[in-house]
């Protein structure tokens, strides 16, 4: 009891620990409130003739997830490129030289630090959209390829980072050890330090996906025809009535949330094996 | 100040074709100067209102109503799983056609602008962080500090504000800093409300003079150079209310 007075516990404030308690019923109260908008709309649309808000959406909706399909394949090939080049950046970052450890750490600094939207607009603007390949001849980038991009480069700073966070947690002795057993510096990265790293960057490279793909509808700010896109496109199509957007934008939230909610729990299970086996 | 760079500006252009119009061309520089102040000021409002609704938060997860409790963990996972830029467009279209029309004699405009439904927004979805960050923070302070407190007469208000809340506030600091940051960034999402900060008006102005590079290159900066800014103010506080012997 006295013992434990001043005591805090610091595996409990972790940047990574802030996904609490989570349960199902969570997720009920969001869909409560999008039936229940249904609910309002269909009594705010006047009958018969014009199909309610309600009976629009079912009309649109393959239209709608047709674009939700592009967010998730935006989001895994971005997860993928990030990943491959995060882990690549976040090497370089640990490099002993000066000369490749600083020019990877302000790259890092650069993307975890610019809002998501003004690296997508440098990307969508800066990066042509059709480009002469030697050996391919004129190859076209099409915009959600370029978004995919864009998406990809602030995950890589943060990918970087918990790269270089992991190498750094692992005790010195280690590296001690390993170069009194004649270790070169490159196989003790790959045989000792980075098998370990590994279970601890799961759980922050999840947290990191369910970000990415949250940040993916922004790309229909830049007439990529994603979910976003298309419901706004399938609204005007529609008919433009005001009682459509409730529903609408109510529906793309649960979309997503149907989606990330997995991933979040998922996410915090793996959290708490890793602190007990710890 | 203008009257200063504009002839520099002017004259690069001139040379190099480098167009910072945004620093010799009065009207691009009112522009400029004018969305950085809205962006500022949605920055700062925003971080109010999600600190203030993350203390009301956590103080509402720790209240003996589980039906309190619950609202508090379903909004904390509504907010946190669903995408901001779509949270925006919700609150602005769908939530904006139901407030009230002012009449400004002869056209109509709504009670709430799209700036302030920016700061409710933004101010809702940092606040979904910060009432978890705080919670652990609450959590973290244990229990026999609180008995001590208890045994020493102080009411549960008392012991609120004089024990728990400063001592719960050091310790999350840190995941605060991370999570304000990530707020003051998270911003410029605004632009899809057309709320004109610096992300929009820079964007009228590159679609004006067809400068995307230069204003690209303004932009990063501003955005460096606030983040540099909030993290070395937090880092400050941080150090400043350091307890000693905690930590490290």
């Amino acid at each position: 009891m006295n013992d434990g007075a001043f005591r805090i516990d610091r595996h409990r404030f972790a940047v990574e620990h802030f996904s609490s308690r989570l349960h199902w019923r969570h997720g009920l109260w969001l869909a409560l409130a999008f039936f229940g908008s249904f609910v309002l709309a269909h009594a705010q649309s006047d009958t018969q003739r014009i199909p309610s808000a309600i009976g629009t959406l079912f009309i649109w909706l393959p239209f709608i997830l047709k674009g939700f399909g592009l967010n998730l394949l935006m989001s895994f090939i971005a997860m993928a490129c990030a990943t491959v080049l995060g882990v690549g950046l976040g090497l370089l970052q640990i490099s002993h030289s000066r000369w490749v450890s600083l020019p990877a750490w302000f790259i890092t600094h650069l993307f975890r630090n610019s809002p998501w939207l003004v690296i997508l607009f440098m990307v969508m603007f800066l990066v042509p959209f059709e480009m002469q390949v030697p050996g391919l001849g004129i190859v076209r980038l099409p915009d959600w390829v370029k978004a995919t991009f864009a998406f990809s480069l602030p995950v890589m700073a943060n990918i970087s980072e918990i790269l270089r966070g992991a190498v750094n947690s692992i005790p010195k002795g280690q590296w001690e050890s390993a170069e009194s057993l004649a270790f070169t510096r490159a196989q003790t990265l790959r045989w000792i330090i980075l098998p370990q790293c590994i279970r601890r960057a799961i759980p922050p490279w999840m947290n990191w996906y369910a970000l990415l793909a949250l940040a993916t509808p922004m790309a229909s700010v830049l007439g990529v025809r994603e979910a976003v896109g298309n419901a706004q496109a399938a609204m005007e199509a529609a008919g433009a009535r005001p009682e459509f957007l409730l529903p609408f934008y109510l529906f793309l939230l649960c979309l997503f949330f149907a989606y990330i909610y997995p991933i979040a729990l998922w996410t915090r299970k793996l959290e708490r094996k890793y602190v007990v086996a710890n | 100040m203008f009257q200063l760079i504009a002839p520099f500006f002017q004259d690069l252009y001139e040379r190099t074709g480098l167009n910072f119009i945004v620093f010799y061309a009065p009207y691009e520089y009112d522009r400029f100067l004018s969305g950085i102040a809205i962006s500022l000021q949605l920055i700062f409002w925003s971080i109010v209102a999600s600190l203030l609704i993350g203390v009301f938060g956590a103080w509402a997860q720790s209240a003996r109503s589980p039906v309190l409790r619950g609202l508090v963990g379903a909004y904390i996972q509504a907010f946190r799983n669903t995408p901001p830029m779509i949270q925006l467009l919700f609150f602005y279209f769908a939530l904006g056609a139901f407030t009230p029309q002012v009449d400004m004699g002869g056209y109509y405009q709504p009670l709430i602008s799209s700036f302030a439904w920016a700061i409710i927004s933004l101010g809702i979805f940092g606040g979904a962080f910060n009432v978890e960050i705080f919670r652990s923070g609450l959590e973290a302070v244990p229990d026999s500090t609180r008995e001590a407190a208890e045994s020493l007469c102080m009411s549960k208000w008392q012991i609120y504000t004089y024990v728990t809340l400063p001592l719960a506030f050091r310790i999350s600091l840190p995941a605060l800093t991370n999570n304000l940051i990530s707020l003051a960034k998270t911003t410029s999402l605004a632009y899809v409300i057309s709320v004109p900060e610096v992300t929009y008006s820079l964007n009228q102005v590159w679609s004006d003079n067809i400068n995307v590079p230069e204003m690209m290159l303004l932009l990063f900066l501003f955005y460096i150079l606030v983040v540099s800014l909030l993290a070395a103010g937090l880092h400050f506080l941080e150090r400043r209310l350091a307890l000693p012997g905690y930590g490290q």
